[in-house]
């Protein structure tokens, strides 16, 4: 069990000291740092562009409006045209939905299996843990980007492909750090404490264990989509991702990359959304544990 | 400098404290006046001390007594001129050796540090730091101010391990610290401290994580240097016992506050203040208790017993042989490290037995062995005569339901992510199918029994305070109206008058639902304060059991008698007169020693050529009572 | 000593074991491409013979197991294979890129490791300091920042504004030191942006993880000052730690170097499997996902063995 691959699976762990005890973080409702705050902001302000993108969109996305390429910001414009003459405002908020929305259903995915068969490698036998351990470890050997390009490679870049492939990708680091939190709750007292009372394998994962595995998997999701969101615009801008016409945030910069030497705001744009989008949801959760850890010893009477 | 002398003659003048007399070269040690200490924000700052004021005289150790949480230590680590982390200190003067700490800057700290006064903290295991020798962090402050020659530190270092009486001088500082045990530890953080000759040795519950017969050991040597070096000392502790030995006066502390002071004798003897009468009840009433009991089972009454049962109660718990332990198993099928080894016990209706032993005794190990956690490698156990399975999975719902544990850690063995009413309801559930409002009048019921109050029903572990909290634990217990409840060390992550508290609920309920106990512990108060049987572990092995006077017979087994003789007690000579006790020079354990007796090596009474050569004999006396010794009864 | 040595070996077989798996697995995956490489690589209307034959000549014909044992043995002893995009042998085509590649990596960590580590003790020395807060903060959003928005910003102002440097590496046979900086500065920085930030973090949380445990208190309050704390007392027991963070930091490179080589038309490996993805040239992206999974195996396993040696509780039990 103790493979050479559990250490990026630690590191993890090590990268977020603290927040994974469930106990530090029922008292983080006070008050979020600012910098928790900026990001909340951040992701807030993104998951409502994404949300309400179709029905604010000024012009069809797809659609050459204008017949200037890179044009600079205009009313008509907001944030100026691509390399087509096609709405930058547009394309933003539809390029947005698409990098949000495959990201969060392939953190969800992720994020879910991960739990699931942690907490099933933690409850059953030696045999299960072994088998999920051992083939786990193996895939999170396997740097996401490598991983991606060989998925991509055999089975092409379709928008279900990206999602299995960014959800594989990252399940094996979900499953790791459930499994070794299931592990450390099941030898607690208190699940000592339901086994001598007789209680079943299901009662004890769903009632004993999985209630305190919520809040440290929540804070591990967040880290997930924002690594899956870098690793997707990462694809897209090799030409890798999602493919034309339909666009991401990442394929927007690719697109655009000709307008680089001028500056264009069709091309700093995206790699801005990218940029706050990800930042912020560091911010929080970095704000989030920070704000997370404990205030001494605890109260005894 | 002249500011400081000028300070200096106010707090002459002002002469806080009984020693802080006036004369000016009489001055105090130490002299803290009004400290205030907060954590949390500016805005709504918890107080962690309020107003604590005291004086320490040159050559003079003062105790500093309270329970956990009640700052003693922030007020210790003060003098150092250290906070911890999100702690300050917002108010008052702290002044030791006519230095004003509070005004330190952070060079003169570490210089103060380094000279003057000297830490040793409560757990020497956490403080060596794991990855450097011992002799290089002893040395450390000396080669840092260059005091002397690294040769001559180390020489330094060598006569106080030997002054300390730790074993091979010359070579235990070349170890690391996972090479040495705690008590060892302890005592090389005392060389560590006493290095750089401060002015004031702080000692911060120096003994509270050994076992007794360690802490004997130590506190005897802590004594000593003490006394040598005419060191003046502050000594932090909760054990009333310990401080009687060692300090001169006591400052008595309780949520951040000073409840009263004086000569160790007057306050232990004749306290004045509510608050530190009841810590010493705390303490005497266990004594007490065990006095009053004594006569209660020499007659085998039953008085305390549920009336109109018989004399030979029937036979609830029968353990035969149990052999456990961890590692692979070898050929014969005993695991490689034996943790229990042959243990017979006898447990009857409505009895209480003590299962009493040092840390590594097994004493885990057998709590989780009878519950089913583990499995045996050898013995059975019955439950009024039926055969139990090694493991709880196979054991019947029914055979569960008659045995309870209730842990140690009584906040580990609660889910934090459940309500008390939760926690309580599963057991009704699961034995009896209680739902609804039969459950919750149940639940209510059993939050009346162990007296809480019914509103905590809705409240999660972490709202709940340690007693609180140990209750809950108790009353999941009580919920299968089990027969017997096994009791792992339950009131020892407790304070005194909490853990006293508990030990008479425990007491109570015993009278009042006829319920047997294992109380597993490694406090001998504890034992007497609610058992009737007792078994002594060392090592694994048991070698003694017998009625609850066994602990004070004639003819008790040698560890027993230095299991209870190295309990401290109130008596300020009480170290002095245990000196005698202390067990021979260690003997190097023979190859052969396999089923010699465990405790040859630190056996004062041991017979050179029985001992060493043959496994002691099972004495029986006329009570009952079973000795595994080679001494005849009169020499023990 | 022993003991050591015994968990040394024991990590090492772990990792050849994983190696292994991993192999099947990437194996695995390449061998469900949907349709026939043959065909794949003949297009759609080559006839059914000319496909067979070249079935045959790629071991496509074969089972699954035997080709999986034939690519092995293959990998083992240097010849993975030819590639289906021009018939040459693998070997030869990652020979000509892999120097380049290790250059780049070579020159990425001399860069950015002591100056990580530089910046995680010194943040862990002085933490709750305004530096600290700052290089927190600017780690935090330099780990979220994607690679290759560093690397077109750092095109766009010191190869395009600035025309500081060059925006494309051009490999010279002979460079001197002037040329080399000049074409190497943006492919390098741009990974040791991201590489330093992750590294630094990591080292600053090691280090200040071992800073909370009683011993460093005890250390400060023997009076030991705090810089003295974290070179003599924290740091011995963080090496573990860090040798590990240094060892993710760098396999993170691994996806660096995929985008940054393509920016910079880079002639490395990275680039190269780039490559192959688009001409879905399986054997050459085996075989380069293969070095590369080793490499990151190799860097953990090194940092594994590091915390062995440097705990004594494993060398002196
Ligand atoms: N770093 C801290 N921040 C806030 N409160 C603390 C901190 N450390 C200790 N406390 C609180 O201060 C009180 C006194 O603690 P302490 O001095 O350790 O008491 P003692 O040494 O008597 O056990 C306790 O209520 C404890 O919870
Ligand atoms: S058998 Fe011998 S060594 Fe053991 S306790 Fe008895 S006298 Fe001491
Ligand atoms: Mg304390």
């Amino acid at each position: 069990m103790n493979s050479p691959a559990t250490p990026k699976a630690r590191s993890e762990l090590a990268a977020s000291p603290g927040w994974l005890s469930p106990a530090r973080w029922r008292r983080r409702r006070n008050a979020l740092p600012a910098s928790g705050r900026i990001g909340l902001a951040l992701v807030l302000f993104w998951a409502l562009l994404a949300l309400l993108g179709p029905w604010v969109i000024p012009h069809p996305p797809g659609a050459v409006v204008s017949t200037t390429v890179f044009a600079p910001m205009s009313l008509r414009f907001p944030l100026g045209t691509d390399y087509l003459g096609r709405d930058m405002l547009s394309r933003i908020l539809i390029g947005a939905r698409y990098t949000v929305g495959l990201a969060l259903a392939a953190a969800v995915a992720a994020s879910a299996t991960g739990t699931v068969l942690g907490l099933l490698a933690a409850i059953s036998g030696r045999w299960v843990d072994e088998l999920l351990s051992r083939l786990l470890d193996a895939l999170i050997c396997i740097p996401s980007m490598i991983f991606a390009l060989i998925m991509v490679a055999v089975f092409g870049s379709s928008l279900p492909i990206l999602l299995l492939t960014a959800a594989l990708g990252y399940v094996a680091g979900a499953f790791r750090i459930a499994r070794s939190l299931a592990v450390n709750l099941s030898v607690s007292d208190y699940v000592e404490a339901a086994r001598v009372r007789g209680e079943g394998r299901l009662h004890i994962a769903c009632v004993e264990i999985l209630p305190n595995m919520v809040h440290p998997m929540l804070a591990d999701f967040g880290l997930r989509f924002m690594f899956i969101v870098l690793m997707l615009s990462g694809l897209s801008f090799l030409g890798l991702g999602v493919q034309p016409p339909a666009a991401d945030l990442g394929s927007l910069i690719r697109e655009n990359l000709s307008g680089l030497g001028d500056g264009a705001a069709a091309v700093l744009l995206p790699a801005i959304a990218v940029a706050t989008l990800t930042i912020g949801v560091n911010l929080l959760i970095d704000g989030l544990a920070d704000h997370g850890r404990p205030e001494g010893g605890g109260g005894k009477a | 400098m002249s500011l400081h002398s000028g300070r200096r003659a106010q707090a002459a003048r002002n002469g806080a404290g009984a020693a802080a007399e006036s004369s000016a070269d009489n001055h105090p040690q130490v002299l803290v006046k009004n400290l205030r200490v907060v954590a949390g924000s500016p805005g709504t700052p918890s107080v962690l001390v309020n107003d604590v004021s005291f004086a320490i005289a040159r050559g003079e150790v003062l105790a500093l007594i309270g329970e956990s949480g009640s700052g003693k230590t922030t007020v210790a680590l003060s003098l150092m001129g250290h906070t911890r982390a999100g702690c300050r200190i917002s108010g008052g003067s702290i002044e030791v050796c006519g230095t004003d700490v509070l005004s330190l800057r952070p060079r003169e700290i570490l210089e103060h540090r380094r000279r003057r006064v000297a830490y040793i903290a409560q757990s020497a295991a956490a403080a060596f730091n794991p990855a450097r020798r011992i002799m290089d962090q002893v040395i450390e402050t000396t080669m840092i101010r260059r005091l002397m020659t690294g040769s001559a530190a180390r020489e330094k270092a060598v006569t106080l391990f030997r002054s300390l009486a730790l074993p091979d001088p010359q070579h235990i500082g070349a170890r690391y610290p996972h090479q040495l045990s705690g008590g060892q530890l302890q005592r090389l953080l005392a060389a560590m401290a006493l290095m750089s000759d401060p002015e004031l040795v702080i000692l911060d519950e120096p003994t509270t994580a050994l076992d007794v017969t360690t802490q004997i050991e130590v506190l005897r040597a802590f004594k000593r240097v003490i006394g040598e070096r005419r060191a003046t000392a502050l000594y932090v502790a909760h054990d009333l016992a310990v401080v009687a030995q060692i300090a001169d006066r006591v400052v008595v502390l309780n949520s951040g506050q000073v409840r009263e002071s004086g000569p160790t004798m007057q306050v232990l003897g004749a306290p004045r203040d509510a608050y530190t009468r009841t810590l010493l009840s705390a303490v005497a009433r266990r004594v007490a208790q065990s006095v009053a009991q004594e006569p209660v089972v020499a007659t085998s009454g039953a008085s305390s017993r549920p009336p109109g049962e018989d004399n030979r109660r029937q036979l609830l718990l029968a353990v035969e042989g149990l052999t456990a332990g961890y590692g692979k198993a070898n050929d014969q099928g005993l695991p490689s490290s034996l943790a229990l080894l042959d243990i017979s016990l006898a447990v009857r209706r409505g009895a209480a037995l003590g299962v009493i032993g040092e840390s590594g005794s097994g004493k885990s190990t057998l709590a989780r062995v009878l519950a089913g956690i583990m499995a045996p490698a050898r013995g059975t156990i019955r439950l009024q005569g039926e055969l139990l399975e090694p493991r709880m999975e196979r054991r019947s719902r029914e055979q569960l339901r008659r045995i309870q544990i209730v842990f140690q850690h009584a906040d580990a063995a609660l889910n934090p992510a459940h309500t008390v009413a939760h926690i309580l309801g599963r057991p009704l559930k699961l034995y009896f199918g209680l739902r609804g409002a039969a459950r919750d009048e149940r639940i209510a019921h059993l939050l009346d029994v162990v007296h809480l109050d019914r509103s905590i029903a809705a409240r999660r572990p972490p709202e709940l305070s340690g007693g609180q909290k140990q209750r809950v634990n108790l009353a999941r217990a009580l919920a299968a109206q089990p027969d017997l409840i096994l009791c792992d060390e339950v009131t020892s992550a407790l304070d005194a008058v909490v853990g006293a508290a508990i030990l008479d609920l425990l007491a109570e309920l015993r009278r009042e639902l006829g319920l047997s106990y294992v109380l597993i512990t490694h406090d001998v108060g504890a034992v007497r304060a609610i058992c009737d049987e007792v078994a002594v572990l060392y090592a694994g092995q048991t070698v003694e059991t017998g009625p609850l006077q066994r602990l004070d017979a004639a003819n008790c087994h040698p560890y027993t008698r230095l299991l209870v003789s190295s309990v401290p007690e109130l008596r300020s000579d009480w170290l002095e007169g245990v000196a005698s006790a202390s067990p021979g020079p260690a003997m190097p354990a023979t190859a052969s020693s396999k089923d010699l007796c465990r405790f040859l090596p630190r056996c004062p009474v041991r017979i050179e050529g029985r001992c060493d050569q043959q496994p002691p004999p099972l004495n029986r006396t006329q009570q009952g009572a079973q000795i595994l010794c080679h001494q005849p009864a009169n020499r023990r | 000593m022993r003991v050591t040595l015994q968990l040394i070996l024991k990590r090492m077989a772990a990792a050849a074991l994983t190696l292994l798996l991993v192999s099947i697995i990437i194996f695995t995956i390449t061998s469900l491409l949907p349709g026939d490489a043959a065909q794949a690589a003949l297009g759609q209307n080559a006839t059914a013979a000319a496909v067979a034959a070249l079935r045959a000549r790629l071991g496509l014909d074969q089972p699954v197991l035997w080709r999986y044992l034939h690519w092995l043995g293959g990998l083992l002893t240097g010849h993975p294979g030819y590639s289906y995009s021009n018939g040459l042998p693998v070997s030869a085509i990652i020979s000509k890129r892999l120097p380049q590649s290790l250059l780049l990596a070579a020159a990425t960590t001399v860069v950015s490791v002591p100056f990580a580590l530089t910046l995680g003790i010194l943040a862990a020395m002085y933490r709750g300091s305004w530096l600290d807060r700052a290089l927190s903060t600017t780690t935090l959003a330099m780990v979220a920042v994607p690679e290759f928005l560093v690397a077109t910003a750092g095109v766009l102002i010191f190869a395009v504004k600035l025309q500081w440097l060059s925006a494309l590496t051009f490999v010279l046979d002979h460079p001197t030191p002037l040329e080399f900086l000049r074409s190497y500065a943006l492919p390098v920085l741009s990974l040791c942006f991201v590489v330093t930030a992750q590294m630094a973090r990591m080292t600053r949380a090691a280090v200040i993880d071992q800073l909370s445990q009683p011993y460093a208190e005890m250390a400060a309050l023997k009076g030991v000052g705090s810089a003295r704390v974290v070179l003599t007392h924290a740091l011995p027991n963080a090496v573990g730690p860090i040798a590990n963070a240094i060892a993710l930091s760098l396999s993170y490179l691994l996806g660096g170097t995929i985008i940054v080589e393509t920016i910079f038309d880079y002639p490395g490996l990275a680039r190269l499997m780039v490559d192959a993805v688009s001409y879905r040239d399986m054997p050459l992206l085996q075989a380069c996902a293969m070095i590369f999974l080793a490499a990151y195996l190799g860097l953990v396993l090194i940092a594994d063995i590091c915390a062995i040696v440097s705990n004594p509780k494993l060398r002196r039990p």
